[in-house]
């Protein structure tokens, strides 16, 4: 969905303006040879007077395309958050009957509606729920009461905590395996990474889990589980809490990210620039370092901001299965009582992370760009 | 075995290089690219390997880098450089060889430019590297290539990025680049074929200058004779791997010895006048203008016409907007303003408005004919399918039809089951013909559909295409950049320039005196088989600006 969007999105954008940059000027120039002739055409609103933002894209195009991204992803996180309640109105179920239970007379329900406000119109609790959000808060949970941004704020750290140790296993880890699978291409090495890694990326995550626990808790009682922590915890019993939960993670997006870096690596180890480099009498390492590496970078970048994204906001079941007090598992609890400050709270920062990563992604991937760096 | 020459520089002796093929289905074979292959390249001078694709010229032209592209082995022989045999060394020694006492031109140098880094970097890399000269004494000589070499702004052309400069620029720049480190022989594989003829004078030009003033030796490789004839001192002819004639410029190109060689001389013996008659139009394209959806222009009022039964051809170079013209006409491009009359009746502008019987009267062959056609369709259903789609025929009487336009094609029924994959690139264009045949159409676009294949494989298919005219009175529309094709072919000729018609009307007129300033540039672009022809040009060139 989003990710495979946001992969094809930089290179269709850069396309888009590297291509109608030079084509502009041309129209330009013809069209002041012909004089007026062609000022009736469709084209005409391209010459002459430029707007300033029309300037501003022929000058520095790679500041326009940033500033595009930006823009971008603050009107998508917009355009999320209209979805998300919309979309937790549309649930069926109500917290007042849900929570009174047997006891939900009319009357009841009707001073429990009123109590949370949500007599009120749709929009006005949109924009008053939009408006404490740009400021952090988020609202009192409806079943703890509580304040949903302080909840969050614990639940947020343990969950980046678990995606932060996931990443600085897996990205090395990948990018690592990668490259040892271009060196050793179609040979044992390869195929061993490629089976493993595809088994990996077959099985589900909470089958992947289960078996974890399964050998490493039960069988041999090396682990913990389940893996809570408290707030009380030192770091190495935090770490050796989380150790199933990373392991699973780790062994979830490993795969991805290793076929993509190998798959680039190789598709630029094929290009006639290197060949080139080989023909300099380069040693390898050079050629690696500084004729292949830059030119593989982008959809690197990409892959693994898909994945740290996953970390953050894909943990759902990881959390559920290993009992991890993040935010996961804090959003599921809360859908399952009808706690609707919290699933809005919880669906927009999940949101938030992901467009954010994906914007950093691309942005990179534009940066990288020479042609985008140096226009002509 | 032949002694490698002593005083040679490079002295190639018995060379044998094989590869594996993976045939699906079968068991790996091992196959022969070149045996038998001796040549001496002397200091200095410049050697020039010609044939037909796959004769094994790029593959040669490695060896002196001891380089095997994807996984050719060079499993025989002697490759000896100043006495040293370079397949005896280990990677070590062979990258001391590389960049550094032999280069390396590619044919196409935007995408042997790494995109990443600046194209300064890149042309004294492999100087610096190999420790040949401080980074100052290689700048002083990267700026001294770009002069020697006519590159614009030499003192800040380094500076630029490979996307910033145009494609004869970078071919210029990768020849600066195999300058730089001073080698001793520089291996240019094909530099010039991907350029238009108007570049590729310029920068035949600019190597011929670059080798004279630097007394670096140089394997020229090509498929093109008339190329080769300006520039070397010795001419190495290849086929299937095997040597065919081994002799000086001189005797190769004035008295060749072998049927092949005199084959290749005679290449553009083809030829014909144009018809008297060219008043019965059949196509009439008129104030054409058209573009995209962005505003950008393509073609600006153009008008012309072909009558029956005749060629026009359509000339220019890349960027002319040919092609463009061709698409209006088939209605793949609705143009802005003007029409396009077919056989007295105006045709509905874009695709979708025409009638299948309208469609059926244009048909269309392409420059690259195994892209054309669907790779898993057998040559039966490529031919047949525009059996079925106009005529409705089926079963026997479409492979009787089938059989027929193969005939006609001189291919004979034991291709009717065959892949794309499975024929020659001369048979693809055949196939294709004949899919464009089999609509009885009365004009043909041919979009350069020659320019993708040797000539001689080129030739056949002219040949067939005027007998396939003189049989069916059908017109054609040839799209070309070569003057060659133009002189032997067409009636009319259309030259184009940017998007506009600069010249039109009969061959004989077009083709002769007084010319306008583009078209006389462009036949004077076309190499001809003549040893000297390029330093005429110059001085003539250098004549005329010296008399503005």
């Amino acid at each position: 969905m989003t990710g495979g969007g946001s992969t094809r999105d930089p290179a269709a954008t850069m396309a888009g303006v590297a291509g109608s940059d030079p084509q502009l000027s041309v129209a330009a120039g013809t069209d002041a040879s012909k004089g007026n002739q062609s000022l009736n055409t469709a084209t005409s609103n391209d010459q002459g007077a430029l707007s300033p933002w029309g300037k501003f894209v022929r000058k520095s195009p790679l500041a326009a395309l940033i500033l595009q991204r930006l823009a971008l992803s603050v009107a998508l996180l917009f355009a999320v958050s209209i979805m998300i309640f919309g979309g937790v109105e549309a649930l069926p179920g109500d917290f007042a009957t849900t929570y009174l239970g047997q006891s939900a007379t009319p009357q009841a329900v009707a001073n429990i509606r009123k109590d949370l406000g949500l007599d009120q119109p749709a929009t006005t609790r949109y924009f008053q729920w939009l408006g404490g959000a740009l400021q952090g808060d988020f609202g009192n949970s409806w079943a703890s009461r509580n304040s949903v941004s302080e909840q969050i704020g614990k639940r947020l750290g343990n969950s980046l905590f678990l995606a932060f140790f996931a990443a600085i296993i897996s990205i090395p880890l990948a990018i690592g395996l990668g490259m040892l699978a271009v060196q050793f291409r179609d040979r044992l090495v390869d195929k061993v990474i490629n089976v493993i890694s595809l088994a990996a990326i077959s099985l589900p995550e909470f089958f992947v889990g289960y078996l974890l626990i399964l050998f490493f808790a039960v069988q041999m009682g090396v682990a913990t589980f389940p893996a809570t922590v408290y707030d009380s915890m030192g770091l190495t019993e935090r770490l050796s809490a989380i150790a199933l939960p990373t392991a699973t993670l780790v062994l979830v997006v490993l795969a991805h990210m290793m076929r993509m870096t190998r798959a680039a690596i190789l598709n630029v180890m094929s290009s006639a620039y290197v060949e080139t480099a080989e023909l300099k009498g380069l040693s390898g390492l050079r050629i690696i370092a500084r004729h292949a590496a830059p030119n593989a970078v982008a959809p690197v970048i990409n892959v693994v901001a898909l994945n740290l994204a996953y970390l953050v906001v894909g943990v759902v079941v990881v959390e559920v299965v290993f009992v991890y007090p993040g935010m996961g598992q804090y959003m599921v609890d809360a859908v399952t009582v009808r706690d609707m400050p919290v699933v809005q709270a919880c669906g927009l920062i999940f949101a938030a992370f992901y467009i954010f990563l994906n914007m950093v992604a691309d942005i990179l991937a534009i940066v990288a760009n020479p042609r985008l760096r140096h226009p002509r | 075995m032949p002694e490698p020459s002593k005083t040679a520089l490079l002295s190639v002796r018995n060379l044998k290089i094989e590869a594996t093929s993976y045939p699906p289905g079968e068991a790996p074979k091992t196959v022969t690219l070149v045996e038998g292959v001796n040549f001496d390249v002397q200091k200095g001078k410049v050697l020039g390997l010609i044939g037909e694709s796959g004769a094994g010229k790029s593959t040669i032209g490695l060896t002196a880098l001891a380089y095997g592209r994807g996984g050719v082995r060079i499993t025989g022989g002697e490759v000896t450089l100043n006495g040293q045999d370079l397949l005896k060394l280990d990677h070590a020694g062979i990258r001391k060889v590389r960049g550094a006492k032999v280069c390396y031109v590619a044919q196409s140098a935007a995408a042997a430019f790494n995109p990443a880094h600046r194209l300064g970097e890149q042309v004294i890399e492999a100087t610096l590297k190999h420790g040949i000269m401080s980074r100052a004494e290689a700048e002083k000589r990267a700026l001294y290539l770009f002069r020697v070499l006519g590159l614009p702004n030499p003192e800040t052309f380094g500076e630029r990025y490979p996307h910033q400069v145009s494609g004869g620029q970078l071919q210029r720049a990768m020849t600066a680049m195999a300058l730089c480190p001073n080698p001793e022989l520089i291996v240019f594989d094909e530099p010039t074929t991907a350029l238009d003829v108007t570049t590729q004078i310029d920068v035949l030009a600019a190597i011929k200058h670059a080798i004279e003033e630097t007394h670096t030796a140089a394997i020229y490789i090509t498929h093109d004779l008339a190329v080769v004839a300006q520039i070397t001192d010795d001419i190495l002819v290849l086929r299937h791997g095997k040597m065919v004639e081994y002799g000086t410029v001189k005797q190769i190109i004035e008295a060749p010895t072998q049927d092949y060689t005199r084959a290749l001389v005679n290449v553009r013996g083809t030829g014909r006048d144009e018809a008297a008659d060219q008043s019965d139009t059949l196509l009439k394209v008129d104030n054409v203008t058209a573009g995209y959806a962005n505003g950008f222009k393509v073609l600006h009022n153009v008008s012309l016409h072909l009558p029956k039964g005749q060629t026009l051809a359509v000339v220019g170079e890349s960027g002319s907007g040919k092609s463009t013209l061709a698409r209006v006409i088939t209605g793949l491009l609705p143009p802005q303003e003007g029409t396009v009359t077919f056989d007295g009746k105006p045709l509905p502008r874009a695709l979708k408005g025409r009638k299948n019987e309208e469609l059926r009267r244009i048909q269309m062959i392409y420059q690259m004919a195994d892209t054309a056609m669907n790779p898993r369709q057998t040559v039966r259903n490529i031919i047949g399918r525009p059996l079925t789609f106009y005529f409705g025929l089926h079963g026997k009487q479409k492979t009787e039809r089938v059989r027929e336009l193969l005939d006609q094609i001189e291919m004979g029924d034991r291709f009717l089951d065959r892949f794309p994959a499975e024929l020659s690139g001369g048979q693809k264009q055949r196939v294709a013909i004949a899919r464009a045949l089999a609509a009885r159409p009365e004009l043909i676009l041919c979009d350069e559909p020659t320019s993708a294949l040797d000539p001689l494989v080129a030739e056949g298919i002219l040949k067939l295409l005027l007998k396939l005219q003189e049989e069916t009175q059908v017109s054609y529309m040839f799209i070309t950049h070569d003057i060659a094709i133009v002189r032997a072919i067409a009636d009319s000729v259309a030259v184009m320039h940017r998007g506009k018609l600069v010249r039109f009307g009969p061959k004989s007129k077009v083709l002769s005196p007084p010319f306008d300033d583009y078209t006389d540039l462009l036949l004077k672009s076309v190499p001809e088989m003549e040893i000297g022809w390029l330093e005429k040009v110059l001085t003539t060139r250098r004549m005329e600006s010296a008399g503005n």
